[in-house]
């Protein structure tokens, strides 16, 4: 033994003067395995009582599962979600902007644009962009006081797609600008002078140093709000688009067969919410490597980084 | 001697009511290590803020390397630049911060890349050569793939030096690098200076590490409510100060 050593290392050859090392005994948490037990019991008997319950009308549900209205329902409800979110995060982008901006008819702007559209219910929204044609039968574009002008029919412009695109477009627009001005604000502001001492323009600073930083803030919320859309673009029934949930509804006013088509689009909703959760743990894991406290290599990247 | 590389000429500055640079008179030489100690409050961070235009002055002029900083001068009118030419003269001015201010989601080596790739074009493949071996020189070779969070505040503040240095800079401006340090941990941040120092890097440094200032600075200036008070070699200013504040902020310090 080294006698210079004042803490001897523990050592394998048992020796007489050394207490012997403990053995740890981790806590056994019956409680938890009883409470796990008895919860999967209940869940099972839930299902088997559903399953087995003749009046949800199972031989329905498939029959219409893969129906053809079905089918054009999950289609328009699916890239009506996706195309509005992708106009809510680009415009909530700009509004976050401009409501940070030092300028104050700048953040002006942006504030009462959130005021209105967070303040007025969607669906009215949607219908008077439906009927724009009413208020305005054209519509114009050009320079002002030049000959230069464009003019077409709002009825030809607006079509009931348009009107459901830019309805819930603009709306999330206001709701994604919180969501993105709150993520930018939680980046210290010690990052954006490091970036500027090295020459970064703010542009640059905001691409590469601010909203990589901020998506871990971002990504949850809208997560949220991506599955929310799923949901809320059925309003668009207003307008006479068939959506997921209004084509079940034409079925069943025929068929009188309510709960199974219902049940048919809620397979569908929960499958399409359970890929956008995946879709959303993915990106959270590429944003969240910086946290991770190892040195490993990263296999899941999401995107290369050249 | 040779043009000073960076000159304050009668520079003011204020928030609002409160006057925080009266007439600031300075000029610092090519290889010149200064260190700027003081009272809190006494203005030195808007000093050295005011060399890369990251505060605004209301009137005289900060030049470095004989360029006018954030203005072009048109007879007796300066115009502020564009962004992109204030950030193009930022390029090559450095600077070191208290808190590091490293880039949270990028490894050490990519933090280093970042400003030469992305400022200055220079080809990923070369600039990732001259990161690692800056990150040798300061002593973090084996660091390259750690994300900041995983390092001691000794190394965040080493990789800062390195990711300053990679761009090459004509001058490093330090506000109180070794502040947010515990004790044990300064000495590594002030041997990689000192090293710099040696090799004849331009630095301005605001300091609270008297010993420092003493051996490794050329010129002491001190400051105190806006103003430099006396300025001159350490062994004047921190061994025999001319001024009674001087002497009363140092008996403090000590
Ligand atoms: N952005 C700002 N807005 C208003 N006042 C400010 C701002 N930044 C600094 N000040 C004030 O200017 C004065 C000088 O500040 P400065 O940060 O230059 O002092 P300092 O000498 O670096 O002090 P310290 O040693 O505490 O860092 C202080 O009174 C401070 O409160
Ligand atoms: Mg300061």
């Amino acid at each position: 033994m080294d006698v210079s050593s004042p803490s001897p290392a523990p050592s394998n050859e048992n020796q007489t003067d050394q207490p012997p090392l403990l053995t740890y005994v981790p806590i056994r948490g019956y409680g938890r395995k009883a409470a796990a037990i008895v919860l999967a019991a209940i869940l099972l008997s839930f299902l088997v009582s559903i399953a087995g319950n003749d009046n949800f009308g199972w031989p329905v549900v498939g029959q219409y599962l893969f129906d053809d209205r079905i089918m054009s329902g999950l289609f328009l409800t699916s890239w009506l979600t996706v195309v509005t979110m992708v106009i809510g995060v680009v415009l909530g982008t700009i509004l976050a902007i401009m409501a940070m901006s030092t300028n104050n008819v700048i953040s002006f702007v942006a504030n009462t644009y959130l005021w209105f559209f967070r303040g007025t219910p969607v669906l009215v929204q949607l219908i008077f962009w439906y009927n724009l044609a009413a208020l305005f039968p054209d519509l114009s574009i050009g320079i002002p006081f030049t000959s230069l002008w464009v003019s077409i029919d709002t009825n030809v412009a607006i079509t009931p797609v348009m009107a459901a695109i830019l309805g819930l477009g603009l709306n999330e627009g206001a709701y994604m600008s919180e969501i993105i001005r709150s993520g930018l604000m939680s980046v210290d502001s010690g990052q954006r002078q490091a970036a500027k001492s090295l020459g970064m323009t703010n542009g640059k600073s905001l691409w590469r140093i601010v909203i990589p930083q901020a998506m871990p803030i971002i990504i949850p919320p809208t997560g949220n709000q991506t599955i929310g859309m799923l949901k809320t673009s059925s309003l668009v029934s207003v307008i006479a688009l068939s959506d997921l949930l209004y084509s079940a509804q034409t079925i069943y006013s025929r068929n009188f067969q309510t709960i199974p088509l219902l049940i048919v689009a809620c397979i569908w909703y929960l499958t399409a919410t359970s890929i956008l959760t995946a879709i959303q743990s993915r990106i959270e894991r590429h944003y969240g490597r910086s946290l991770l406290q190892t040195d490993a290599p990263v296999r899941w990247r999401l995107f290369r980084s050249s | 001697m040779s043009d000073p590389m960076v000159v304050f000429d009668r520079v003011s500055k204020s928030y609002g009511a409160l006057e925080v640079l009266k007439g600031i008179n300075l000029e610092v030489a090519p290889g010149e290590v200064l260190s700027l100690i003081g009272p809190s409050g006494s203005g030195k961070s808007t000093l050295l803020r005011c060399v890369n235009h990251l505060e605004r002055i209301d009137s005289g002029a900060v030049t470095v390397d004989g360029e006018l900083i954030g203005y072009r001068q048109v007879g007796n009118l300066a115009y502020e630049l564009p962004e992109k030419l204030i950030a193009r003269q930022r390029a090559r001015i450095a600077m070191v911060f208290q808190n590091f201010n490293l880039f949270g989601h990028m490894t050490v080596l990519e933090n280093v890349i970042e400003a030469p790739t992305q400022v200055l074009g220079v080809p990923r493949r070369h600039a990732e050569e001259h990161a690692a071996a800056i990150l040798e020189r300061v002593g973090l070779g084996d660091k390259l793939t750690s994300y900041p969070r995983m390092l001691s505040g000794g190394q965040q503040q080493r990789v800062a030096i390195a990711r300053a240095l990679a761009m090459k800079p004509k001058l490093i401006l330090f506000d109180e690098p070794t502040s947010a340090l515990d004790p044990e941990l300064v000495g590594e941040v002030l041997d990689v200076m000192r090293a710099l120092a040696e090799e004849g890097m331009t630095m301005m440094v605001v300091t609270h590490e008297m010993a420092f200032a003493r051996d490794v600075c050329h010129r002491v200036a001190f400051m105190d409510g806006g103003k430099i008070v006396e300025c001159g070699p350490p062994g004047e200013v921190l061994a025999n100060p001319s001024h009674e504040r001087t002497r009363t902020f140092l008996s403090k310090v000590n």
